[in-house]
């Protein structure tokens, strides 16, 4: 679909909190996003035809009572399934980040499950993260349109239930049909402050996750939360190796590259 | 109909093994062999069997978890099961979330008296003595708010457990009753200390059945003063009437302390030195001045850009929190950014901060681990009978750290700037310092955001969460020491995600819509005090009591209008704009209620169903405390050094000192906090290789801007062992380098006051409270950084006994913690502490005197024995000091500064650790050279001087720095290195300092490692 005025539509509402960061990432890729609560989805479900791509951006959904992201997507599919399925069966793009990412596997949309981190406490740092080879698919892209360009990526996380769970029948399934998006590493970042690649315990090592021919990525790091270069842990070293080398500061994070393939997407 | 759903997880539980590992750390001989979790909703309401199957698939992810219906999971072997819940009553957020769920899959709203109430169950197996059990049970819940329950597993009946729901049951009382006055002085004190007497129920005969209410923290002065009045208007006054009085007048509202004439000043503290300090300083900066509101508002606010205003308020939750750690803490936190969103029309929370004051945890986490006060072991009690244990620092420390976790997080605000600090007078009545920053525009609808005025005819309007009987008697509370006498009742649990859907309607929506005309929170006192404040504006109001939304019935109108129930704030809407007020809050999930009206009848008067239970002149009710004239008498100190080593060899004290909570990280803290969320991370709580912690954090709260929030905070409680004067100096001093070290520059560095007290109405603590006040002013003034907003809490003290029944009393060290708020303009100038590349000088800024006195290096001499911590506590020359804050800003600015640490707890070697642990690269310095009048190695690495920092610049930029510096004292003390080895060498050039950095950051991040 050719669009030279991409729309997203993030969701917020019932103490989703990262809708004003992710729609600021959004719109500065060139994109035009709207912040939508819940209810007034609800109350105009049609609505969701306008847009090309639907976000659950990060949060604490009902403080995560009853368990992460159950009772908003618990209110999500009682009120708006079929809504969610005629959008995921366009040509559109979906995304979930952190509490979001709970939220659509609650949905069904994606396969597994997050549970509490082993540590059993929440944790705000950085993680390195890899995309596994990938098989070819055949006759789709090779590549989900939110990863393009993406080999290595360093991100933030924060979260209290990011450890991902899968059946090892189902684990092989992904494998197969390049349905990892991201797997924690030890890269620049860990080495940088002497940290271990898997903060949470996730089996395989599992980040992020594919659905739809890529289409669909739910992740638990937070692309919005580095998509400043300031926002890199190791900000102010570089800033004096840059400026020792003459050069400017770049301005852009790692993570803003995820916005700016998901708008480029609709470019093409 | 009650039932029961189990949910357990599938597989692995992680939080299964962490509770085997931590029920056999109790010293119970590893007898749990195995612990299962199961997650347990006691449903009452009348559910058909599908409509009951549906609730809990609604409940259960089937992905992770199974769930069962009134029959116990299959869950492996166990012996016993530990059922924990809450009491009744006390807020049960996931059981409020159930409800919702289940409503919407039932597609019909719980009735009144239906209900989910949520406990956690633990499948234990293992051969375990009643007492062994007791001990899990101790480290499981807090008897305050929770209740244990145990079930052999011989005793279960029917494969479940019992279906008995914690249901509020409050006997029915007479709604409103008259206290009489005219009693005999003895009596006024009683009412005054204890509470109202309760009559019996109806139709019970005789006397009262001699329970009190719980304080009203009125003295006799004040009774007199409300006896007679009331015999003027020849009536006795309702018990409302009596506990409204005591909420408006006490400490906690009306800062008397602060308020009062003290010795010759006749305006009081308050009005003199720190309103004056700020008077004084927005008139000198004439056109420059960039504050906005001071001290009127919930929160102080300055020019953050042309088109808005940042805030900062920082608040204390201390009572609370001793009693229960979590539910006081995360109720400060909560409350806090309440105090932002009621901001002018409404401020956007876009930081967190917090400050812990703890006692040393046991058993293996104190400095010395030897004799002394800082082997402090005893159990404590509230109560001769000792049966009310007070908690120990580690249990404090885990609940209050949780508390801001959740409070903060949950509600999608960064907790960006923090620390802790240990005293074992801080055991009983730790300090739990709050703060909440907030960004609203300057203008709203072409008005002045600021402003706000309640208009006669406007609704009243409660929004938010519904009232219990939980926080009553909170604001009295926190005005008296803490003893058996104090109420559990005050314990309140706040509900961040009722809190976050309030304040996203109100900041995001309601505002910009112009749908009312003021907005304040509740907080102490409940709506007894937000009415009665909003009515100042407009000059009286009327309210329905009856109207205010329950958690359940049977509460009295005086418990009503007093309830500190959380989440909820109160609003002047115009009657033209209630519907769509009203549309847009429904629409949202928000709660909002009209209780009455706003009027200028120059009275707040309640009625309780139709009939006039209140009926006060505003007058009297704000302004009808007495005044008081305090005084002062200085006590003498007698102060000795402490031993100093023979060796020349201070390595080993430098280990130590780093092994402190007290300078040592806490990164375990700051990494279970989201400090990034909002997107606008500049400068983190952590920073570098070494993941040091910062003195001062930066934040970017408008992401379009390149403007950027520097804050940070200071405290030297053990100073106050000296002199309180230096110890409020010392605070300003810190506060303000921290943050000018950073990029903040003083033209534009605001300040806020929090003094944390103790037995306040001794005339010796007054007088060091005088001290410390007039050490506000002169540094304040001195630095030209105006107070914007403060608080006080001046009853820290604890009575109590130990475990053999001997009194115990226990005061906090006086503290006054000050915390800095500065607007940069580009983020990007700001600089971390670790230094960044090798090779580059390492400068000091500043001078070195002999200023040991309280240093962490004399209380890790004398073991924290006060009376050896030595008498030369550091003195602060802000005009010296001033000239090279200044010098530093131009640095800053010209890009020339590669790193810069404050030098603070600890001294200059324990700054020069930090830089360098941080930066995870070595130095090789000589202290020949340093400026200052110190006379001994001593002094020179641990003296606590202020105003100096230590920088790192690169050799190209020697020169221009050198004349930025021009004028003021400094030196090169050696250069960074790419070797690991930390090297200090004294004036002969004799090695006193060896390590090497692998094994600074390790002792760093010690404490913090063991606290996990």
């Amino acid at each position: 679909m050719k669009n030279k005025n991409t729309k997203i539509i993030i969701m917020s509402g019932y103490g989703l909190n990262c809708e004003e960061e992710t729609k600021f990432a959004f719109d500065k890729a060139g994109g035009s996003a709207n912040i939508v609560h819940i209810n007034d989805l609800i109350k105009e479900p049609k609505m969701l035809l306008n847009y090309q791509i639907l976000v659950f951006p990060g949060g604490f959904s009902y403080g995560d009572d009853t368990g992460s992201g159950k009772a908003y997507a618990n209110k999500f599919k009682k009120h708006l399934a079929k809504e969610l399925e005629a959008f995921v069966s366009r040509d559109t793009l979906l995304i979930g980040i952190c509490n979001g990412f709970q939220i659509i596997t609650n949905l069904g949309l994606l396969p597994g499950g997050l549970m509490h981190n082993k540590s059993a406490q929440y944790i705000d740092r950085w993680v390195d993260l890899e995309m596994p080879a990938r098989p070819k698919r055949s006759g789709g892209g090779e590549v989900s349109p939110w990863l393009t360009d993406i080999k290595k990526i360093s991100l933030p996380i924060a979260h209290g239930e990011g450890r991902y769970v899968i059946e090892s029948e189902q684990y092989k399934e992904m494998k197969r049909t390049g349905q990892i998006a991201f797997v924690y590493t030890k890269g620049e970042i860990c080495k940088f402050q002497n940290l271990k690649a898997n903060p949470n315990g996730a089996m395989h090592d599992i980040a992020g996750v594919l659905g739809y021919n890529g289409r669909v990525l739910g992740l638990m790091p937070h692309p919005e939360r580095g998509m400043f270069f300031h926002h890199r842990p190791d900000w102010q070293l570089q800033k004096e190796l840059y400026k020792r080398k003459g050069k400017n500061l770049p301005k852009e994070g790692p993570g803003f590259q995820i916005f700016k393939n998901a708008i480029n997407y609709f470019k093409k | 109909m009650i039932s029961r759903i189990y949910i357990t997880p599938n597989g692995k539980d992680s939080r299964a093994e962490l509770y085997q590992k931590s029920f056999n750390s109790l010293d119970i001989s590893d007898k749990v062999t195995s612990i299962y979790l199961a997650d347990s909703y006691l449903v009452d309401a009348k559910l058909s069997k599908g409509e009951l199957s549906q609730a809990s698939a609604a409940l259960t992810n089937s992905k992770i978890e199974k769930s069962s219906i009134n029959v116990l999971p299959p869950v492996g072997n166990f012996s016993f099961i530990c059922e924990i819940g809450f009491l009744p009553g006390v807020t049960d957020n996931v059981g409020h979330t159930a409800i919702e769920e289940i409503s919407d899959v039932i597609r019909r709203k719980f009735t009144a008296t239906e209900a989910v109430y949520t406990s956690r169950l633990f499948f234990i197996s293992g051969k375990l003595s009643e007492q062994d059990i007791e001990k899990i049970a101790y480290s499981l819940h807090n008897p305050l708010i929770e209740r244990f329950g145990i079930t052999k597993k011989s005793a279960i009946k029917n494969n479940t457990l019992p279906l008995v729901v914690p249901q509020v049951k409050l006997p029915k009382k007479i709604p409103v009753i008259k206290v009489s006055l005219d009693v005999s002085d003895e009596e006024l004190i009683k009412i005054g200390k204890e509470g109202i007497l309760d009559p019996r129920p109806n139709g019970s005969s005789g006397r009262a059945d001699n329970t009190r209410r719980g304080p009203l923290a009125l003295d006799l002065e004040s009774m007199k003063i409300i006896q007679g009045f009331f015999k003027k208007l020849k009536r006795s006054p309702t018990d409302i009437e009596l506990e409204s009085l005591a909420q408006t007048w006490s400490e906690h509202c009306k800062h008397t302390i602060f308020a009062n004439s003290i010795d010759d000043i006749k305006d009081g503290l308050y009005k003199t030195y720190i309103k004056g300090a700020t008077n004084r300083i927005r008139k000198d900066k004439g056109k420059k001045d960039f504050c906005i509101s001071v001290f009127s508002d919930n929160a102080g606010g300055i020019i953050f850009d042309k088109d808005h205003i940042v805030t900062h308020k920082v608040e204390t939750h201390n009572s609370p929190s001793a009693l229960d750690p979590f539910g006081g803490a995360i109720t400060g936190i909560v409350g806090v950014n309440r105090d932002t969103i009621g901001f002018g029309m409404g401020a956007k929370p876009v930081g967190n901060t917090f400050g812990f004051c703890f006692g040393y945890p046991r058993p293996n986490a104190s400095p010395t681990g030897s004799s002394g006060r800082a082997d402090d072991r005893r159990a404590l009690f509230r109560d001769k009978e000792l049966t009310q244990k007070m908690l120990p620092p580690k249990r404090i420390i885990d609940g209050v750290i949780r508390g801001v976790n959740v409070g903060g997080n949950c509600s999608g605000i960064p907790t960006v700037s923090g620390f802790a600090r240990y005293d074992d007078r801080f055991r009983a009545k730790p300090l739990v310092f709050v703060g909440t920053v907030g960004l609203s525009p300057r203008k709203i609808n072409g008005k002045l955001a600021h402003q706000k005025e309640a208009k006669a005819g406007d609704y009243i309007v409660v929004v938010g969460g519904k009232v219990g009987a939980d926080g009553i008697h909170g604001a009295t509370f926190s005005s008296v020491a803490m003893d058996s006498s104090s109420p559990a009742t005050a314990v309140q649990i706040g509900d961040p995600i009722t809190q976050k859907k309030l304040s996203d309607v109100i900041v995001k929506e309601a505002r910009n819509l112009g749908l009312y005309h003021s907005i304040t929170d509740n907080g102490a006192g409940g709506i007894s005090c937000s009415v009665a404040e909003m009515a100042k504006e407009c000059g009286g109001a009327i309210v329905d009591i009856e109207k205010v939304p329950l958690k359940y019935p049977g509460l009295s109108p005086w418990q009503i209008w007093i309830s500190e129930s959380q989440e909820r704030m109160t609003l002047a809407v115009p009657k033209g704009k209630w519907k769509e007020f009203n549309d847009l809050m429904e629409s949202h999930g928000v709660l909002a209620v009209r209780i009455g009206e706003f009027n200028n009848s120059k009275n707040c008067i309640v009625k309780h169903k139709g009939k006039v239970i209140m009926n006060m002149p505003m007058e009297f009710l704000h302004n009808g405390l007495p005044k008081r004239s305090l005084q002062t008498e200085a006590k003498i100190k007698n102060l000795s050094n402490p031993t100093l080593p023979k060796e020349i060899d201070r390595t080993k004290y430098l280990e130590a000192l780093l092994k402190t909570g007290n300078i040592g990280s806490f990164a375990w803290m700051s990494e279970q906090y989201d400090h990034e969320v909002q997107a606008g991370s500049v400068v983190k709580p952590q920073s570098g290789r070494g993941r040091l912690n910062t003195d001062a954090q930066v934040i970017r709260p408008l992401l379009s801007s390149d403007k950027g929030v520097v804050l940070s905070a200071s405290l030297y409680p053990s100073y106050s062992d000296i002199d309180t004067y230096h110890m409020a100096a010392a605070s300003i001093d810190t506060a303000i380098r921290n943050a000018v070290a950073s990029g903040a520059s003083l033209e534009n560095l605001a300040i806020l006051d929090n003094f944390c007290w103790c037995s306040s109405y001794d005339q010796s603590r007054l007088a060091e409270l005088v001290g410390a006040v007039r050490a506000c002013y002169d540094y304040a003034v001195g630095y030209g950084t105006p107070f914007i907003s403060g608080k006080d809490s001046m009853f820290n003290d604890f009575k109590g006994y130990d475990e053999k029944g001997n009194p115990v009393a226990i005061s906090i060290p006086p503290t006054l913690l000050i915390s800095a708020i500065g607007v940069i303009p580009d983020i990007t100038k700001s600089v971390t502490p670790e230094f960044k590349v090798e090779g580059d000088l390492v400068y000091v800024l500043g001078e070195t005197n002999d200023e040991l006195g309280a240093s962490e290096y004399f209380k890790l001499l004398s073991k924290d024995d006060i009376t050896r911590i030595g008498r030369d506590v550091p003195r602060v020359d802000w005009k010296k000091n001033k000239k090279i804050y200044q010098a530093l800003e131009k640095a800053i600015a010209k890009g020339l500064v590669a790193s810069s640490i404050s030098v603070t707890s600890g001294g200059l070697a324990v700054a020069l650790a930090k830089a360098s642990l941080g930066g995870m690269l070595g130095a090789t310095l000589s202290l020949k050279k340093l400026p200052g009048a110190f006379t001994s190695s001593d002094a020179a690495l641990f003296s606590e001087s202020q105003g100096r920092i230590i920088v790192s610049v690169t050799k190209k930029n020697k020169s221009s720095f050198e004349k930025t510096m021009k004028g003021i004292p400094y030196d090169i003390l050696g250069s960074v290195s790419k070797s690991k080895k930390f090297i200090i060498t004294d004036k002969k050039g004799k090695k006193i300092v060896s390590t090497d950095i692998e094994k600074l950051k390790d002792t760093y991040h010690s404490f913090s490692n063991k606290m996990k």
